[in-house]
C-alpha cells in the first residue's frame, strides 16, 4: 500500500493524522458549510451583518419561503421529467449498441465505436445552433421532452463506451456455448447478456441521473419558461431575482443539490465504479 | 413446437443471416439518435458559420466574413486568452487530486466517510458551486473579502476585478475537478501491485522517489483519464462563467463557450452564423486533443486484441 499505512507509524504521527483529517475536511468543504449555514440563517441576521457567526436562530422557514415564493417545486418536478426518461432511454439504447459492438466482430465495428467515443468529447457549442433549430422544427422547443431527447442521444455516446467495454470483458464462452445450442441471437442478448449487465446498468443510471440533473447549458438553450425549466436553469433565474437575499439563494441551492447527493450516498459503490471505469487496468 | 411451412422458410432465412444482421438491428436506434443530435449538427454548424443568420429569417451567404471578423474582435481574443488560462490552470486539478488521494489512502477508522465527503463537490451541480463561490467572494461581507481586508487592510472583490475574475472562477471550477481526479487516483492506488511496493521498499525506495519511479508508472491509466476529463472540463467551462459573472466585468471573464452562447442568443439579436464560427474554432481546439486521446485509445485497443 502506498503511502505506508499510518498504523505502522509512531503514535505521534498517528495522532497527527487523526487530527489533520477533520481539519482538512472542514477547510475543503468550507464553501458548502458556509452555504448550509446561510440557508438556515434568519434574514434579520444578514441585515445585522451577522454573516459568519452562529445564526441567532435556525430559520428552517427559509426553506418554506423558497417553496412558497418561487416555482422551485415546479423546477424540481421538471428536472425529474427530464432526468428519468433520459436515464431509461439512454440505458435502453446503450445496452443495445454496447451488445452489438461488444459481441460481434464486423468490419466497421471499431469505427462506429470510436465515433460514439469521439462524440462525447465534442464541445456543446458546436451542437447548439443546429440542435436548437432541430428541436424547434420538431415542435419540442421549450418542452421537457425536447430536452430529454437531446440528452438521450448525447449520453448514448458515453454509455456505449461503458457498456461495450463491460460486455467485451464478459466470458465469450457463454455466448459461444449458447450459439452451439442454437439459441437465437436476440435471446442471447435478453437471457444471457442482459442479466450479467446489472452492475453496469446500476452504475450508469446513477451517473446519468447526476449528469442530467446537473446540466445547465442545455436547460438554458432548450427551455425558457418556469413551466418547463429544470432546477439548474430555474435556480439561475431565481438568483437574478433574489439579489442579496442570500439566505434564500442558499436554501434554494441546497434543495437543488439534494437529489443527486442522496443518489450518490445511496449508490456510492456503483457511482464510483462508473466514474473510475478505465482508471485501472 | 409446431410451425407452418412458410414460417419455417422465414425462420431458416433468418437463421442463416442473423449472425451479421443482429448487430445492425441493435445499433440502428442508437445510431439514428446519435447521428441526428450529435454528428449531423457538427457539419451543420460548419455550414452555418459561413452565413449571416438570425435564426428565423433567410440566411445570407457570407463566405469567410464571420471568421475575418473574429480575428479583429477583441472580445474573441479575450475569450481565447481566458481559455488558455483555463486549460493551463485547470491542469492543477490532476496533481492536487493525486495529493489528496495519497493523503486519504489509509485504512484508519471512518476513512470511507472522509473519502466520500471529499468527493462531495463533484456531485453538486456547477450552478450550485458557482453560487457558493459567489457568496464566498462577495464584496463587503464575503469570507474572502473579509479575510483579505483583515490581512491587508483592503478587501478584494474578486469577481468585480477584471484582472482577477478569471482566476476566481477557475478556483471555483477546480474544486469539483480536484475531487474527480482524487477519486480516479484513489481507485488507481487501490490497485497498485503491493509486491512491487514491498520490493521497492526493500531496495530502500521511499517518499517521493517511490511515488515517481514505482507508483506513478502504475497509475498511468488513471492519469490518462484525469487529463482527458480535465481538458474537456476546461474547454466546457460555461456554467460557472454564466452563473458567477455573465462574462463580466466588462467581458473580462468570457471564455469561448460563453461568448459563443452570448453571440448566438444574445439580447441584442441572434447572430447564429457568428456564434457558429466561434463554436467551430472551439471545436477545432478540442479536435487537437480529441485526436490525441483517440489515437492513444486505438493504440491500446490494438494492443489488447
Amino acid at each position: 500500500m502506498f503511502p505506508r499505512p499510518v498504523d505502522q507509524a509512531s503514535p505521534l504521527v498517528r495522532t497527527a493524522y487523526q487530527v489533520a483529517l477533520p481539519i482538512a475536511l472542514i477547510l475543503w468543504l468550507l464553501p458548502l458549510l458556509g452555504v448550509a449555514l446561510t440557508s438556515v440563517r434568519p434574514s434579520s441576521d444578514l441585515a445585522a451583518g451577522n454573516y459568519f457567526g452562529w445564526p441567532s436562530s435556525f430559520a428552517i422557514s427559509n426553506y418554506a419561503e423558497v417553496f412558497q415564493n418561487s416555482p422551485i417545486g415546479r423546477y424540481i418536478f421538471n428536472s425529474f421529467k427530464v432526468t428519468i426518461p433520459t436515464v431509461i432511454g439512454t440505458l435502453v439504447l446503450s445496452c443495445m449498441t454496447g451488445f452489438a459492438l461488444g459481441v460481434y466482430r464486423f468490419r466497421s465495428n471499431i469505427l462506429i465505436f470510436f465515433l460514439f467515443v469521439a462524440g462525447n468529447f465534442v464541445p456543446f457549442q458546436i451542437l447548439m445552433v443546429p440542435v436548437r433549430d432541430l428541436t424547434f422544427n420538431m415542435g419540442l422547443y421549450n418542452t421537457t421532452a425536447g430536452l430529454a431527447m437531446f440528452h438521450i442521444a448525447f449520453q448514448t455516446g458515453f454509455c456505449t463506451l461503458f457498456m461495450r467495454n463491460f460486455i467485451a470483458a464478459l466470458p465469450r464462452e457463454l455466448i459461444e456455448a449458447a450459439r452451439v445450442e442454437g439459441v437465437a441471437e436476440w435471446k442471447i442478448f435478453w437471457y444471457i447478456v442482459l442479466p450479467l449487465m446489472r452492475p453496469a446498468i446500476a452504475a450508469l443510471s446513477v451517473l446519468v441521473f447526476t449528469f442530467i440533473w446537473n446540466d445547465f447549458f442545455w436547460a438554458t438553450v432548450l427551455t425558457t419558461s418556469a413551466s418547463t425549466q429544470p432546477v439548474t436553469a430555474g435556480l439561475s433565474s431565481l438568483n437574478g431575482q433574489w439579489i442579496a437575499a442570500w439566505h434564500l439563494v442558499s436554501a434554494g441551492s441546497i434543495i437543488a443539490a439534494m437529489p443527486p447527493v442522496l443518489m450518490f450516498f445511496l449508490m456510492q459503490k456503483h457511482f464510483i465504479a462508473g466514474l473510475t471505469l478505465g482508471a485501472v487496468k | 413446437m409446431s410451425v407452418t411451412s412458410s414460417e419455417t422458410r422465414q425462420r431458416s432465412w433468418w437463421r442463416s443471416n442473423q449472425q451479421w444482421l443482429t448487430p445492425w438491428l441493435f445499433l440502428t436506434p442508437g445510431m439514428i439518435m446519435f447521428a441526428l443530435y450529435v454528428v449531423w449538427p457538427i457539419f451543420e454548424s460548419f455550414r452555418i458559420s459561413f452565413y449571416d443568420w438570425d435564426g428565423l429569417g433567410e440566411a445570407q451567404w457570407l463566405g469567410w466574413a464571420n471568421y475575418q471578423e473574429l480575428f479583429k474582435d477583441r472580445a474573441f481574443k479575450t475569450s481565447l486568452k481566458n481559455n488558455v488560462i483555463w486549460l493551463v490552470l485547470y491542469m492543477l486539478a490532476v496533481p492536487m487530486g493525486l495529493g489528496i488521494a495519497i493523503f486519504l489512502n489509509q485504512t484508519v477508522r471512518g476513512i470511507r466517510i472522509y473519502k466520500s465527503l471529499f468527493f462531495f463537490p463533484f456531485v453538486i451541480s456547477q450552478v450550485v458551486v458557482g453560487l457558493m463561490f459567489s457568496w464566498f467572494y462577495a464584496p463587503n461581507f464575503g469570507l474572502l473579502y473579509k479575510l483579505t481586508e483583515f490581512l491587508t487592510g483592503k478587501g478584494i472583490a474578486v469577481l468585480a476585478d477584471p484582472d482577477l475574475v478569471t482566476y476566481g472562477i477557475i478556483a471555483a471550477g477546480l474544486w469539483p475537478q480536484i475531487a474527480y481526479c482524487m477519486i480516479l487516483y484513489l481507485t488507481g492506488l487501490n490497485n497498485v501491485a503491493p509486491d512491487q511496493i514491498e520490493a521497492a521498499r526493500l531496495d530502500g525506495a521511499k517518499g517521493f522517489k517511490m511515488l515517481w519511479y514505482v507508483i506513478l508508472p502504475q497509475l498511468r491509466p488513471a492519469t490518462f483519464i484525469a487529463v482527458v476529463v480535465t481538458v474537456i472540463g476546461a474547454l466546457r467551462s460555461f456554467d460557472l462563467v454564466s452563473i458567477m459573472t455573465n462574462g463580466g466585468p466588462f467581458g473580462s471573464s468570457r471564455v469561448l463557450s460563453y461568448y459563443m452562447y452570448e453571440q448566438a442568443l444574445s439580447e441584442y439579436g441572434y447572430r447564429m452564423g457568428y456564434g457558429a464560427a466561434i463554436a467551430v474554432i472551439l471545436f477545432l481546439i478540442m479536435m487537437v486533443f480529441i485526436s490525441g486521446f483517440i489515437w492513444k485509445m486505438v493504440r491500446d485497443e490494438r494492443g489488447v486484441n
